[in-house]
């Protein structure tokens, strides 16, 4: 089952479910950020996009102590597939599962549109659906997601092969046109753009599939 | 016991809120403005036992809390009786 956590602020979590559920036929359910433990049977968790705790403090300072983080962290630390989109790219990192953090952007427009970006790697579980190098598009809608790490942090993130996902024009000002980014484990993955807005044609194209595909294609393969 | 906490973003990080505001001393006919960074200050009321463990408290929730220590930089301006 894919856990789809709704905070207070939250608004993707529905979509993000629609996503995994109606299009990838993958049982998903909300779970609501007062648990204190994840379904027995989750095997995925998702932090969808909104404006957790009406962004009050830092985009997902307040999330990041939501009772139920206690949980995701545990199951991230177990190795379980973590991925959070946009306000959920931004509560991971306030909650250091993932590196960096998320800044206003370069411009200070919140910018909602469709961005090209280039997969880096097709060999981990969020993006074995695509290929290496391939252009893919799928929209971004934020004020704060231009990623930032100091020159080291990047240096280290870069080296191991972190980055899976960049702009092909940078929108925001992220440090490296970083546009997505996984922990070092290979567990957690962190993203601005919103691969649950591009599931269906009608949406504007699939390219989402590209990257919610991987994931339950992974989680279904780890269950046979 | 009150105490007062500035955020501020590092050096190394780009300010676009601080940028926008110095371009807009300019257009208010300021040009000596030449550089603006924008922090945050937090009024804090405390219950410590004394000053030593009100400092421990306010490094601790400056650094959990109030700032991200990736992109910010703290300070404990004072701390009153």
């Amino acid at each position: 089952m894919f856990a789809v956590i709704q905070f207070p602020g939250s608004n993707d979590d529905r979509d993000t479910r629609f996503a995994l559920k109606s299009v990838l036929g993958a049982p998903s359910e909300l779970v609501w950020h007062k648990s204190v433990e994840l379904p027995s049977d989750t095997r995925a968790v998702l932090l969808p996009g909104g404006f957790s705790y009406g962004d009050y403090l830092r985009c997902g300072a307040m999330g990041r102590f939501s009772p139920v983080m206690g949980a995701v962290k545990r199951f991230a630390d177990a190795g379980g597939p973590v991925v959070g989109i946009c306000n959920g790219f931004q509560i991971l990192c306030e909650a250091g599962l993932l590196p960096g953090a998320l800044l206003r952007n370069r411009d200070l427009h919140f910018i909602c549109e469709t961005v090209a970006l280039r997969v880096e790697r097709s060999d981990t579980i969020f993006t074995s659906r695509a290929a290496a190098g391939q252009r893919i598009h799928i929209p971004i809608k934020h004020g704060e997601g231009a990623w930032f790490a100091e020159p080291e942090l990047l240096a280290r993130v870069e080296e191991r092969g972190q980055v899976l996902l960049r702009y092909c024009e940078n929108p925001n000002g992220a440090v490296a046109d970083v546009a997505g980014v996984m922990n070092e484990a290979g567990n957690v993955f962190g993203l601005m753009p919103h691969p649950e807005h591009a599931v269906e044609p009608a949406l504007g194209g699939t390219d989402g599939l590209l990257i919610l595909g991987s994931l339950v294609d992974a989680v279904t393969e780890g269950r046979k | 016991m009150k105490a007062v906490v500035t955020v501020m973003p590092k050096q190394e990080v780009l300010d676009p809120q601080g940028k926008a505001i110095q371009r807009a001393a300019g257009a208010l006919g300021h040009a000596g403005v030449q550089d603006v960074r924008q922090g945050k200050r937090f009024e804090i009321t405390l219950d410590a036992a004394d000053r030593e463990k009100a400092e421990a408290l306010l490094d601790e929730l400056a650094e959990k809390l109030l700032s991200n220590p990736v992109i910010e930089d703290f300070q404990v301006e004072s701390i009153e009786a």
